[in-house]
Order: structure tokens, then sequence, then C-alpha cells
């Protein structure tokens, strides 16, 4: 039996449901209906009077989220496209995130952001946010890329005491499969090695690590042995592991398929910069997408984004440094 | 006959706390004004000037168990649903012992596991926020209990406020939302706010049942917002509470209010509710000249010795403070300090 991506995101809102009586789904068409991309199918008839539809009321469905976080609570909210908590951004960031810091009660809820590029979605299916919320305090934001990490990092998000935005790719959605879910995992926060090598340090996060990979097998035919470092969470950030890597191979290339101004990327230079300065041979380097709203047309999507072939060329670069 | 009389003295009981509260909300405010205008207060002050009727009315028809989402002409409210003084004036000083710590100060404080719940500055976010403690405690089995969420009437433009009615109306919460239409949003008049004739017409819209008040008299604010939280409380759905009335002040203390024309304050809309509250409870044998006198010192010396008391404790330390945001322990550990 193979597991996909998407499955293991219904499987841990099924074993949610299941084991903490203070989790419910709330969110448009996930009740009945399963969800746009079915990630609550059959919830509804599993778990009655736990899985609700949503008016079409993003910053409504947050504030809700929160009154009912605030009554001891873990209400999981579906948004059914990540562009679309742009509507909900007042009560993500100012209502959820500053709640502890204000009053000592805790927020614990996940929304869940279907986000990341997938061929034909155009600017307005296709943003990954992820930047915007790591920015604001009293948010944790997580990115897994892993069949596993989706599965056993939805279940941490809702038993975490914050808000979490939950970033899930809807690239990896069916593409990524796995044989079995996971017992076990890598505690939030942890970044992971995704695959091992001593040349060139390649951090990426979300769907990116799959083509951080693909490049990196692809470089392999050339001689070279790329590390490729997940980064699973994005807030907080494991510099840690990072600067390690970097400490074993002397560059580093961050890969991040959001925008290029300032974000992931840029903080993971940063930080490498300002704390691992002597490890590096060669001039640390980005790889983001164009600065434009994300384009409809595959020619102009595969161009706009990161992809295999402009990892492995920006790779090459800085090897050859 | 017996039922007749111990119901009317229930209903003066009410008016009488209601007053209280007015006065008390009315001379808070005054040493809120003083503190401020002595360069005590960092930050700005809200007065509830001409709005003490509406939100005591509100606040002597709640229990502890239901749920209060004030806003910043409600220290009458907030007083008659229970806050003490000093909680008040610790978060207007910054007092590291109030609810707030010296995080959030003067009308952003609240206690939100005892439902009362501290506003944030965006206008028409705390409604959806009541509506989910109201669906939380649905989902818990808790019944009989009512939401009441405040607003002025500029509020009533945003999108918050949309969603958040609709919604209580689509899961039929016994949530009471109450629009103070005091004429103008800082200096903007309602023409520029709105174009329905009548704000309460709205409801319809919603599918919700609706209550328009004279806020400047007493008596109706009782009498409907009594009504109004009962027939959410009895389970009718949403309320949306209309009522008319005039800032007597500036938006905040650092605004003189020009723009609101004298006739304005001469007509009737300007009449001070206090004033019309104490005319009515001497005509109703509730209270007489003396009663208000002892009530007022009553009050002042409360005030007087929960300002002293907060001028005394310690300010917040930054060198004691967590600066941290998070509440997991584990997750606080990995805090960002780059």
């Amino acid at each position: 039996m193979s597991i996909t991506y998407l499955d293991a995101i219904r499987e841990a809102q099924a074993h949610a449901l299941r084991d903490d009586p203070r989790v419910f789904i709330y969110g448009q068409d996930v009740g009945a209906f399963g969800g746009a991309f079915k990630a609550t199918k059959n919830l509804q008839k599993e778990f009655p009077g736990r899985v609700f539809d949503s008016p079409i009321s993003e910053d409504a469905m947050i504030g809700l989220a929160v009154g009912a976080a605030i009554e001891g609570l873990r209400p999981i909210v579906e948004m059914q496209f990540a562009d679309f908590s742009s509507v909900a951004f007042n009560q993500i960031v100012n209502q959820a995130a500053t709640l502890f810091w204000r009053t000592q009660v805790p927020c614990p809820i996940t929304v869940r952001l279907p986000f990341g590029g997938t061929s034909g979605g155009g600017p307005f299916h296709s943003q990954t946010p992820e930047t915007i919320y790591a920015h604001y305090p009293g948010l944790i934001v997580l990115t897994p890329a892993t069949v596993e990490d989706a599965y056993s990092m939805l279940l941490e998000a809702v038993a975490i005491d914050d808000p979490v935005i939950f970033c899930e790719h809807k690239f990896l959605y069916r593409h990524l499969k796995a044989e079995k879910l996971p017992t076990e995992a890598l505690p939030i926060g942890k970044a992971r090695i995704a695959r091992e090598g001593r040349d060139l340090t390649v951090v990426a996060y979300s769907a990116m690590v799959q083509d951080a990979k693909e490049a990196a097998t692809e470089l392999a035919a050339e001689g070279w042995e790329i590390e490729v470092v997940d980064l699973r969470s994005v807030k907080p950030l494991d510099t840690d592991t990072i600067i390690a890597s970097v400490a074993r191979t002397g560059k580093l290339l961050a890969v991040g398929e959001a925008w290029p101004w300032g974000g992931v990327t840029a903080e993971v230079i940063s930080r490498v910069t300002s704390e691992g300065f002597g490890l590096l041979d060669a001039p640390p380097q980005r790889l983001n997408a164009k600065d434009t709203p994300v384009p409809y047309h595959p020619n102009l999507w595969a161009a706009h984004r990161p992809t295999v072939r402009s990892i492995a060329a920006a790779a090459r670069k800085i090897l050859r440094h | 006959m017996l039922q007749t009389v111990s119901e009317s003295r229930a209903v003066g009981e009410t008016q009488r706390a209601a007053y209280r509260c007015m006065l008390r909300a009315r001379l808070l405010d005054d040493k809120f004004a003083a503190l401020y205008r002595a360069g005590k207060i960092h930050g700005g002050v809200f007065l509830g000037r001409g709005q003490e009727a509406l939100s005591a009315a509100i606040g002597v028809h709640l229990n502890k168990s239901d749920v209060f989402a004030p806003l910043i002409r409600d220290a009458a409210g907030r007083l008659a649903f229970g806050e003490p003084i000093i909680d008040a004036v610790r978060t207007y000083l910054g007092s590291a012992l109030g609810p707030m710590r010296g995080r959030d100060g003067n009308v952003h404080r609240g206690r939100p596991q005892a439902g009362y719940l501290p506003m944030i500055s965006h206008l028409g976010a705390m409604v959806s926020v009541v509506n989910g403690v109201l669906f939380a405690r649905r989902l818990k089995g808790i019944s009989g209990i009512v939401g009441v969420a405040c607003l002025g009437e500029g509020a009533t433009s945003t999108g918050a406020f949309h969603e958040a009615l609709n919604q209580a109306a689509v899961e039929k919460l016994p949530l009471v939302l109450v629009i103070a239409n005091n004429q103008f949003a800082y200096s903007t008049p309602t023409n520029r706010q709105f174009a329905c004739a009548d704000l309460a017409d709205r409801a319809a819209g919603y599918g919700v049942e609706s209550h328009s008040v004279d806020a400047t008299e007493f008596s109706v604010c009782i009498e409907k917002l009594g009504a109004a939280i009962a027939r959410a409380r009895a389970g009718h759905g949403p309320q949306l509470v209309v009522a008319t009335l005039l800032r007597l002040c500036g938006h905040g203390e650092h605004d003189d209010a020009g723009y609101i024309a004298p006739e304005m304050k001469n007509s009737p809309l300007g009449r001070d509710c206090l004033k019309v509250a104490e005319e009515f409870l001497l005509k109703k044998n509730l209270a007489d000249a003396a009663q208000f006198a002892v009530w007022r010192s009553e009050a002042i010396r409360e005030i007087e010795d929960a300002v002293a008391q907060a001028q005394r404790e310690p300010a917040p330390d930054p060198y004691e403070e967590k600066w941290s945001a998070l509440a997991s322990e584990k997750l606080n550990e990995l805090r960002e300090e780059h």
C-alpha cells in the first residue's frame, strides 16, 4: 500500500480527531464534500459534529478559531488556498499571534495552507506566503517536504500551544508517496539532512527539497557531492544544522519557491554570513522565484520558479568558484 | 401580587446598579483624563462620556458565565461585567501587576479565560472571536449563555463586521452585537460612513433580529438591552442592537472634537445620559440626593485608592521580561534572537 502526502494530511487529522476531543476542523467545503483537495475526505462522516463547513469568510474563520482556542479547544482551519489567507491576515498576525504574549492565554490553532505553485495555478492559486507569517512574532511556520513529515508535523502542529501556519505543498499532494506512516519523527525546529555531501550545502524547504535532491543526483553524475538540508520548519529556523553542514562543505546555496525580496533564503544567508563567515569558501548564493506574480502559462510558470535545472546551474556556478 | 413587588424591586436594583457603574465609569474616565494631562499616562486615553447608559445596560444584563468584548468607550459596561477598577488603572499606568502586565495598555485589557476579551485595535475583529467562544461552548454542551460584542458605527463599514455577523447568523449563535452610533468615527460623520437610512435595517439582510435604542435615555437602554440579551439567551439567534447617541468628548483626549457642530451638541442627541439617569432614579424614588452623594464619594475613594496603589507598584522590568511570544516551552528554547 502506498500513502500520498495528501493521505498523510488526512490521516493526521483523523488521528488528531480520534485522540483529542478538543480538536475540530473548520473550513470551506471541508464537510460532506471533503475539501477542495479532499484532505478532509469522509472526516465529517467518521467524526460527526467535529467537522464544519464555513462561509467564505477567511477573517471570521480565524477569529472563530481564536475564540474556540481561548475556550481550550484545538481548531484546525483549512484555508482553501494559501493565497486566500491574505483575507485572514489581520486575525492571524494581530489576534492569534499576539494573544499569548498579551494575556498569557495560549492560542493553539493550526492553520492549514495548501500552498505553492502547480502548473496552471496562476497568480492567485500558487502563492508561498511563509515568509510573511514567519516575520510576525508568536507564529510557528512549518513546511513539510516529505509524506512522513506531512503526517508527523501536522500532528505536532495540533499539539503545540501556539498558532501554527502549516504550509502543505499542493504539488506534493499526489506526487509524493511513502510505504507507511512514520512512528517517530524529528522534533519541530530541527532540520534534516535529506542527502549527504561534502562539496556544497543546498538549503531548501517544502517542494524545493525534492528539486534540490534531483539536482544533486544530476550533479553526482558530474562528480559533485551535494548536501541537501531540509529545513522542515521555517520558524523556528534550525541555524545549527545549517552551519554544521556549511562547516563540512564551505559553500552554500539557499533555494526557495517564494519571491526574492527578503524571506527564508535571505534569512539563511544572513545567519550563515554573520555566524559562520569563516566557514565559507565562496560567496553564499540564493535562488528564488522571479519578482513578479506567479504566471499562468506552463512556459512562463516553469521559468518563474527555481527548477531542477536552475538549481543545478546555480550550484555549478558556486562549485566552480 | 408578591411576585409583582419583587419584580419591580429587581428592576429598581438593576437600574441602581447600572447608574452606579455609569457614575464610577465617568469618574474613572475623568481621573484618566487628568492623569493624561499631567503626563502620567503613556499613549492615548479614550473616554466613554455620553455612552455610559448604553454600556452599563449591557453589563448589568450579563452573568459571569457570559462573554463580553467591549470597545474603547465601555468603561461602564466593563465595571458592570465585574472588572475591578484596579485592573483598569493598572493597565492605563502599565503596571507589571495588571492583567496585561505593561505589554498592552489603556483600553486593550481583559481576561480571556473569564469570557472578558481584550480588544485589538482593528475594528470588527473581536466579533468573530466572540463567535468562536460561543461556538466552542456549544460544542462543550454549555447553553443559556450570551456573548456581547461592542462596536461603533464606523466599524460597520469593515469586512470583519460583515463576515462575523453573517457567521453568527449561519451558526445561530447567541451573539448580541451592539452598535453605538455616536455620529462620528473619529472625525468622519455618518454620511461618509454608510448610505442606508438606518443601520438597524441591515439586520434583515443577515437574517437576524434588530433593536433600535435611544442611548441618551437611561431607562430605554436598560429595557432594550435586557430584551435583546434575553432573546439571544433564549435561543433566538444573533441580535443586532443599534443605539443612537452623541460622543460628548473627542475621539481620545488628544482630540478637541472641533468637528462636532454646536447645534448637534445642543440637540436632544447631546443630552448627558448620566444626568438623565439621575433624573430617572429621583423621579422613581430609587435614589435621592444624599444617596447620590454617598455613591459619588465612595467611587472617588475607590478610584483614588486604586491610582495610589498602582503608582506604588513596580513598572515592568525589561531585564526581567522573557521576550518570547510563544507559549510552548520547548519552542521557546529555539526562539529567534538574531
